[in-house]
């Protein structure tokens, strides 16, 4: 299946700027594509059509198959003075991209997949919360998302009632901002850049971007890959493994159907 | 006691359990294992040569290789020895034995692992079938066991044998291998994760 216009018209992470070193040659994939990735002074991407366009941010190599590609959403806590980066590296799922996004946003499993550390059992009810479209009508807000969390980041101690703002910045790309244990008035964020291998299959690029004094970058590394793991188990495990998107199924993610995305998503006919 | 630790390593995950089995306090010293290799930068190369992850360091003494770490452990801090029986010469073997066997079930399961979540470059298909050969025998021995009334690979209780292998037999899923058709070693991971101060880890499907 060809990706949606939508779907590809984005740019996508595929490893930390340090995952390719000057010298680098390498074969990767998105969007069910073969991709060449070469650094001989500088980042070279190349596609079936030719070169690619390519850029570093957010700690990243970002590449697109769209030759007019949408702009890469701004993230301005990465200019901030004082936040530590930990980039968490390429962990491979056996699941739509999506999906991996869809169970970032989901508040109810945390007493039951990260149990003793974002939730517990007895603190289970996910409270009402707010969502908006961002200002330019492709970004999703989920605001006012509150949550008991017996350890809510490396740096916590004991547990609090944390408030999440979640980001859906694009469909593979998102990012939680939660209250900075340390630092008040501040937000931490911790965000998944998705690449989409196959419409079944994704590669997540997770990152920290936290105020934290106490922990060693490593600290912070184990605490989310223990969690992201935790989350693995369960996103391969879901079926489908694209995400269903009608009505009669699940609960459609309508700002995914209002762009036309089809690419990794799945209809209750094609599986009745 | 200081443990190199990574959260995601197998074979940290059996000198956590033992650690926990025998309520020892320890500290951790988190190692970047992935992406950052951190076990084969030349600061870790001092503490162990070979690269790898778990070391413990006890005092004075410093052991690499999670099973020597296991034997270590159990027979100094073991008051009851029954994780580390040594009064039965045969049993000693058949501890070792099972020992040996983890070893291979890291060469092969956790490779599958590492390949398909790590994306390291191996051959999964090789190391998916040794992990399957090793899971036929391991599956064989479980029943065989069950039929003596013994719930553990090494006699009526369980032993560093079993802390030694149940790890990457438990996690085989992570690396695309099905535990389905191993009914008696579903059994078996069972049994271990409802044992007295057992805890989990990441992968590790534990059924109520």
């Amino acid at each position: 299946m060809t990706p949606d216009p939508f779907t590809l018209s984005h740019w996508y992470a595929i490893g930390r700027i340090e995952d390719f070193p000057n010298g680098y040659k390498g074969e990767h994939r998105i969007l069910s594509t073969d991709i060449a990735v070469s650094h001989h002074g500088e980042l070279n991407v190349t596609g079936p059509e030719g070169s690619m366009g390519v850029q570093t941010r957010y700690g990243h190599v970002w590449t697109t198959l769209s030759r007019d590609p949408r702009p890469l959403y701004n993230m301005p806590e990465f200019e901030e003075e004082g936040r530590r980066l930990v980039t968490a590296g390429a962990i491979a799922v056996r699941c739509s991209g999506l999906r991996a996004v869809e169970n970032f946003l989901d508040m109810a499993h945390f007493p039951f997949v990260h149990t003793g550390i974002l939730g517990v059992e007895e603190h289970a009810e996910v409270e009402k919360y707010d969502v908006s479209m961002g200002a330019a009508g492709d970004e999703i807000w989920a605001t006012k998302c509150r949550f008991f969390q017996p350890m809510a980041a490396a740096a916590a101690e004991g547990g609090q009632v944390i408030e999440y703002r979640y980001r859906v910045a694009h469909p593979y790309s998102t990012i939680l901002y939660k209250t900075c244990p340390l630092r008040d008035g501040h937000w931490d964020l911790i965000g998944l850049f998705i690449q989409p291998t196959e419409e079944d299959e994704c590669i997540v690029h997770s990152f920290v971007l936290v105020f934290d004094e106490h922990n060693t970058d490593t600290d912070l590394l184990h605490f989310q890959q223990n969690i992201f793991l935790q989350d693995r188990m369960v996103l391969e495990n879901q079926v489908p493994n694209k995400l269903p998107i009608d009505p009669r199924w699940e609960m459609p993610t309508r700002a995914v159907k209002s762009h036309g995305v089809t690419w990794s998503t799945t209809r209750f006919e094609k599986v009745a | 006691m200081k443990l190199y630790d990574y959260v995601l390593s197998g074979n940290c995950y059996k000198i956590r359990l033992l650690l926990g089995f025998l309520d020892l306090d320890y500290e951790k010293r988190p190692v970047d294992f992935f992406p950052g290799r951190e076990h084969k930068s030349d600061a870790f190369l001092k503490i162990n040569p070979l690269g790898q992850i778990p070391v413990l360091e006890d005092g004075e003494i410093r052991i690499r290789d999670a099973q020597a770490i296991l034997i270590y452990l159990a027979s100094r801090y073991d008051k009851s020895g029954e994780w580390f029986p040594g009064q039965s010469h045969s049993q000693i073997a058949e501890v070792a034995q099972w020992l040996a066997f983890s070893d291979m079930i890291t060469s092969t399961a956790s490779a599958a692992r590492l390949h398909d979540m790590l994306g390291y470059n191996l051959d999964i298909d090789a190391a998916r079938a040794g992990a399957h050969r090793l899971l036929r025998v391991l599956e064989d021995h479980l029943a065989h066991q069950e039929f003596d009334g013994h719930d553990w690979l090494a006699g009526r209780r369980p032993t560093i044998a079993d802390i030694s292998c149940f790890p990457y037999v438990a996690l085989a899923e992570d690396g695309g291998i099905d535990l389905f058709c191993y009914p008696a070693i579903l059994r078996w991971i069972r049994r271990f994760t409802a044992l007295d101060g057992f805890h989990s880890m990441p992968g590790i499907n534990v059924s109520p």
